[in-house]
């Protein structure tokens, strides 16, 4: 039920951004979803792309210190009050979101939401057993 | 004010018949009674018979500081222990520091070129000294301290830090003599504005400011914002603390009192001395020291002399303000660091390539030192917190080493220059 993410290191200066988004169309890697963490000093892109494997492959040959983790996906209606419903699930269940994310899918009413647990097993048990639809890597990657 | 007249205005005949005679002495009793410089003597083939002259000195052989270090605690010691009536010691940020030990003549000589240091930035028995450099084994508190009291000017021992209460210090007991590090003065300055201090109605009339190197345009910068006369002066622990040299009122290069430390400009390379107006490294024999004296103490610094006659009416040789060093120590907010340190430092540590670049800046008058590491692919994590923890590890074990804050930045693996051939490891952004 785990989704792969590539999380990329990056130095807070010009154009390491678009470097690595180079490196990603020279290898016709197309991404699903991203979002950066930053600090004053350096950042962290997160992403979630059709090619993980070969992503953080390319990526490490051009220089870039890439980890593949993963997070969970969960697809919920796009609706007001659904972002509050997944909150009050994980705070009741003691469940602790390291960082979270999310977009909203073209071509229907649903979105999907990535988090990000300390305890990701128990998260999967948790949602599963609330009834909440998760995604695998395939159903990510063909979106 | 010139504090000695007979000693700081002495003809060069009679001051080079001086030198001759303490440099005679000192060699001597080294030779006899150390066995340190009887080895170092020996080997170079020098006996004390055959100093007949101040030049002879060029004979004898240098003493660099890892042999002062590698004589810890007191190998250095030419008298005996119960004879030493102080002790002061360098940091020892980079390993076993240097000692400095005191006879009670030792003492009276600092007191001395302290009180002609000080007299030499109008300080008289009128005077109210702020000596905001450290108290402690560091030199410059006591070093200015036993100055002052000879002068029997009045001391204002507040010691380093604490910037609210010096200026409070300085308002309410009327300072007119302050001392400190350059930087710190600019400090004061800037913290003064921001309390509303109007300096130019404050009795302050002299800094003497040392302990780091700074430029002319901090000078007029000094100068301009607290109203008084800053004048630079020069020492080191291995030869006394502060009181080697100073400048006079004209602010043109600094006095050595060479009645009591002999300077020589060598070529680092060579050895070889050189002559006036060439610049080289600064060499200095403690003539008259009894405690722990030095014979040709390499000090690192790169400067030039000139022997041309002060408009002062002294006549002590005179060395420029320090131009750079011959290895590649920096020195921040007045501690002493070298490169080497902090690569120890992060050799130690679990995850962290040794690759790092040192930037050192200048804001607001303070200095800051960057320390960029790159980030390996074993301790990237993709959780900032955890990144964030690993840079403030670094900056704790760097702080223990160092004794001073460095910042820690995580850089990208691969983008710092590699130490093959000359790395350039060091960035120092500060224009002084």
């Amino acid at each position: 039920m785990n989704i792969q993410q590539i999380s990329v290191f990056l130095e807070n200066k010009p154009g390491r951004l678009a470097n690595v988004a180079m490196v990603l169309r020279d290898n016709k890697i197309n991404i699903r979803a991203l979002t950066i963490a930053d600090t004053s000093d350096f950042g962290i892109l997160r992403m979630i792309v059709n090619k993980p494997e070969l992503a953080t492959d390319v990526l490490k040959k051009a220089g870039f210190t890439v980890k593949l983790n993963t997070v969970i996906a969960v697809e919920i209606d796009d609706r007001e009050g659904i972002f509050y419903d997944i909150m009050n699930l994980c705070d009741k269940n003691g469940l602790n979101i390291e960082y979270t994310y999310s977009f909203v899918e073209q071509h229907s009413n649903k979105a999907i939401l990535f988090l990000r647990f300390e305890n990701g097993d128990k998260a999967i048990e948790i949602f599963t057993k609330n009834g909440y639809t998760l995604l695998h890597n395939e159903a990510v990657r063909k979106m | 004010m010139i504090w000695n007249r007979e000693y700081e205005t002495m003809s060069r005949r009679r001051l080079t018949m001086l030198q001759t005679k303490r440099l005679q002495n000192l060699v001597r009793k080294a030779y006899i009674s150390n066995p340190f410089y009887r080895k170092k003597m020996d080997a170079a083939g020098v006996k004390p018979t055959h100093i007949k002259h101040i030049s002879d000195i060029v004979k004898l052989p240098f003493i660099t500081k890892t042999e002062l270090r590698d004589v810890y605690p007191y190998g250095l010691l030419s008298c005996h222990v119960n004879n030493i009536v102080e002790i002061h010691t360098s940091s020892g940020t980079t390993g076993k520091p240097v000692v400095d030990a005191y006879t009670k003549k030792d003492i009276e000589i600092w007191a001395e070129v302290m009180a002609r240091t000080l007299a030499m930035g109008d300080t008289t028995a009128r005077d109210r000294v702020q000596n905001a450099y450290g108290y402690g084994l560091f030199t410059g508190g006591l070093g200015v301290h036993y100055g002052a009291r000879r002068i029997g000017a009045m001391v204002i021992p507040i010691s380093g830090g604490n910037t609210k209460r010096q200026l409070q210090v300085m308002r309410d007991f009327g300072t007119t003599v302050l001392t400190c590090t350059p930087s710190y003065s600019l400090y004061l300055a800037e913290v003064g504005r921001e309390e509303k201090i109007d300096f130019s109605k404050l009795p302050l009339k002299t800094g003497l400011f040392g302990a780091e190197p700074w430029s002319e345009n901090m000078r007029e910068e000094i100068e301009e914002k607290l109203h008084l006369k800053a004048i630079d002066i020069y020492g080191l622990t291995e030869i006394i603390g502060p009181g080697v040299a100073s400048e006079c009122e004209r602010q043109n290069m600094l006095h050595v009192f060479e009645d009591h430390f002999y300077p020589e400009i060598i070529d680092p390379e060579t050895g070889r001395v050189l002559p006036d107006g060439e610049k080289g490294e600064l060499v200095f024999t403690t003539l008259t020291k009894e405690g722990t004296p030095v014979i040709r103490y390499r000090t690192r610094d790169i400067t030039f002399l000139d022997h041309a006659k002060c408009g002062c009416g002294r006549t002590s040789v005179r060395m420029h303000r320090i131009l750079g060093r011959t290895d590649d120590m920096l020195i921040i907010r007045g501690v002493n660091v070298f490169p080497s340190q902090i690569e120890e430092v992060l050799l130690k540590m679990e995850g962290i390539e040794p690759h790092y670049q040192l930037v050192v800046e200048r804001r607001d008058n303070l200095d800051y030192l960057e320390v960029q590491v790159e980030v390996s692919e074993e301790s990237f994590s993709d959780e900032i917190k955890r990144l964030e923890v690993r840079e403030r590890e670094i900056e704790r074990a760097l702080h223990e080493a160092l004794l001073i804050h460095a910042k820690v930045k995580l850089v990208e693996p691969k983008t710092i220059a590699r130490s093959e051939g000359k790395a350039k490891r060091i960035i120092d952004k500060r224009n002084i």
